[in-house]
């Protein structure tokens, strides 16, 4: 079974968490500085990681910056501990930086995610740590990015709610199932990175310190604890989070995010909690 | 009818040897229609564009009193100032309707912009408004779902006052807005626009090389050349008793159908 066993021990030609003592501090700097404004984006030098951009480029740094000996990581994708990307992020920590990880939401002190956020409630003192492909929540809208960053500083947003207006008129409802535009402490515009809406209110308020890396695009941004985050919407057309309208067929749960799963080639389907510790733990595994 | 509404004195502006404006003066009113004319290259569009806070001139001062009486200094202002003023108390209409439309949103979602960038988060009100303001300007308010694109000219450019008009601000600037456009649907689109702004005793600053058009619309005709402001009066009197040597160029070149 262990096919490449060394690479789950710690190994000493590594500096603690891989990157050098100079690029964690001044990654470090830009985290302060976001989590000072938040939903601002703050640019900082992003460095060449042991894997491609898009898999995780941006939140592996912040994760290696904010990463201590007693720290206990947990890593997901799309909502499940198992994945390859998961499983290799949480090897890649266990290896350059001798740190405990687990699956288990309730035990970590940070966690690093793509597209989810856990089901059980955040508590204060736990980190998430978001992997952000674009963090622009405007650029699809304005592709001068210089006049992206004029919009951002003159609160200028309408060209959003422009977008929301046309996709209510179009499709009845907003167009955005992922990646919903929200407004961070009633100031900047912020790209949620590509969460399902259905995540969206938890960040809202939340006791946990949110951080964002974009390794491609080097941006930086967060939301601080108890910061209000509200999803971009009309008064009349309020922002509705999205589920399935189904249960979990493994553990039953009706509220959690599912995903729906091809079950055979009959168009049999079922579904199952996205976020696979949150299902283990209503099934008592 | 206490002040002016928007006071310049001494605009001077060159592009490398070319004075584009050369100690240009002009107050406007409230409720008042003011054209520019003049033959391309006099300066008229640099004025306009100088006015409404585009460009910066050399010297010269450009004061605008806005609706809570505050006199606002439009060169000094920041650029958050001048686009509030934009899009609240100010509108532009282009020439090109695509310069001020954006061609790949739906009329309803160009009218409306506005209004959002205004604060406006009630979708069904703003709809209603767009509906509303396309009936203004004798659109069909049926399209309000289609993009620009599916437009003749002449529509778009409705459109486009539909969109600087929602806001109702007291002040539109017009460069050539009958430009481009074929003899009967500029005389329908000036038709339109003086009634829209007698009604809404709006003051309209517009440039534009068509005599016919100022005579129409004007209360009051500048005439420039070479950045110069060489004669000003009621447009009657400019019209009809050129004084200076170019304006009876202007007017005797008028062709007659």
């Amino acid at each position: 079974m262990n096919a490449i066993p060394p690479l789950n021990r710690p190994d000493a030609a590594y500096n603690f968490a891989y990157l050098d003592e100079a690029t964690k501090r001044m990654i470090r700097r830009a985290i302060l500085k976001a989590l000072a404004i938040p939903g601002h984006q703050i640019p900082f030098g992003a460095r060449e990681m042991p894997l491609p951009y898009g898999w995780g480029t941006g939140g592996i740094q912040v994760t290696a910056a904010i990463l201590g000996p007693r720290d206990v990581l947990k890593v997901i994708d799309q909502g499940a501990d198992d994945t390859t990307n998961a499983v290799s992020i949480r090897r890649f920590f266990a290896r350059v930086a001798d740190v405990q990880t687990t699956t288990r939401t309730a035990d970590a002190s940070i966690i690093q995610t793509r597209h989810r956020i856990p089901e059980r409630a955040l508590t204060e003192g736990q980190v998430m740590v978001f992997q952000v492909p674009m963090p622009e929540p405007l650029f699809k809208l304005e592709p001068r990015l210089a006049e992206t960053r004029r919009l951002h500083a003159l609160g200028d947003y309408s060209l959003a709610q422009v977008k929301l207006y046309e996709d209510i008129a179009k499709q009845g409802e907003s167009g955005s199932s992922y990646a919903h535009p929200v407004m961070v402490g009633g100031r900047y515009l912020m790209s949620p990175s590509p969460i399902p809406g259905f995540d969206n209110p938890k960040l809202h308020n939340s006791p946990a310190i949110m951080l964002f890396g974009a390794g491609r695009e080097k941006k930086i941004y967060a939301v601080p604890p108890y910061t209000t985050v509200e999803s971009l919407d009309f008064d009349d057309h309020p922002f509705k989070p999205v589920r399935a309208p189904q249960r979990c067929t493994a553990c039953g749960s009706t509220t959690s995010y599912l995903d729906e799963i091809i079950a055979d080639d009959q168009g049999g389907r079922m579904f199952v909690c996205s976020d696979t510790d949150h299902c283990a733990e209503n099934q008592g595994i | 009818m206490t002040a002016p509404l928007l006071e310049s004195s001494g605009l001077h502006l060159r592009f490398g040897a070319v004075r584009a404006l050369d100690g240009v003066a002009i107050d406007i009113w409230p409720g008042e229609v003011v054209a520019i004319v003049g033959e391309s290259g006099s300066g008229k569009s640099t004025l306009l564009r100088v006015l409404a806070g585009q460009i910066d001139a050399d010297a010269g001062s450009v004061l605008y009193r806005d609706t809570d009486g505050v006199t606002q200094d439009i060169p000094a202002l920041s650029e958050a100032g001048r686009r509030s003023l934009m899009r609240s108390e100010w509108g532009f209409v282009h020439q090109n309707a695509r310069d001020g439309l954006r061609m790949g949103i739906s009329a309803g979602g160009n009218i409306g912009e506005r209004l959002m960038s205004a604060g406006g988060r009630h979708y069904g009100r703003i709809r209603a408004e767009a509906a509303d303001w396309m009936a203004r300007v004798e659109m069909d308010p049926d399209r309000i779902d289609e993009t620009p694109r599916n437009f003749s000219g002449g529509m778009q450019q409705r459109l486009q006052i539909a969109r600087c008009l929602v806001t109702q601000p007291r002040l539109v600037f017009m460069d050539e807005p009958t430009g481009g456009l074929d003899v009967s649907v500029q005389a329908k689109l000036l038709d339109l626009i003086r009634g829209l702004v007698a009604k809404l005793g709006l003051a309209v600053l517009f440039v534009t090389h068509d005599i016919a058009a100022a005579r129409l619309l004007a209360h009051r005709i500048v005439v420039m050349r070479h950045g110069r402001i060489v004669e000003e009066g009621l447009a009657d009197r400019v019209l009809d008793d050129p004084q200076h040597e170019y304006t009876q160029l202007l007017v005797a070149s008028v062709l007659a159908a």
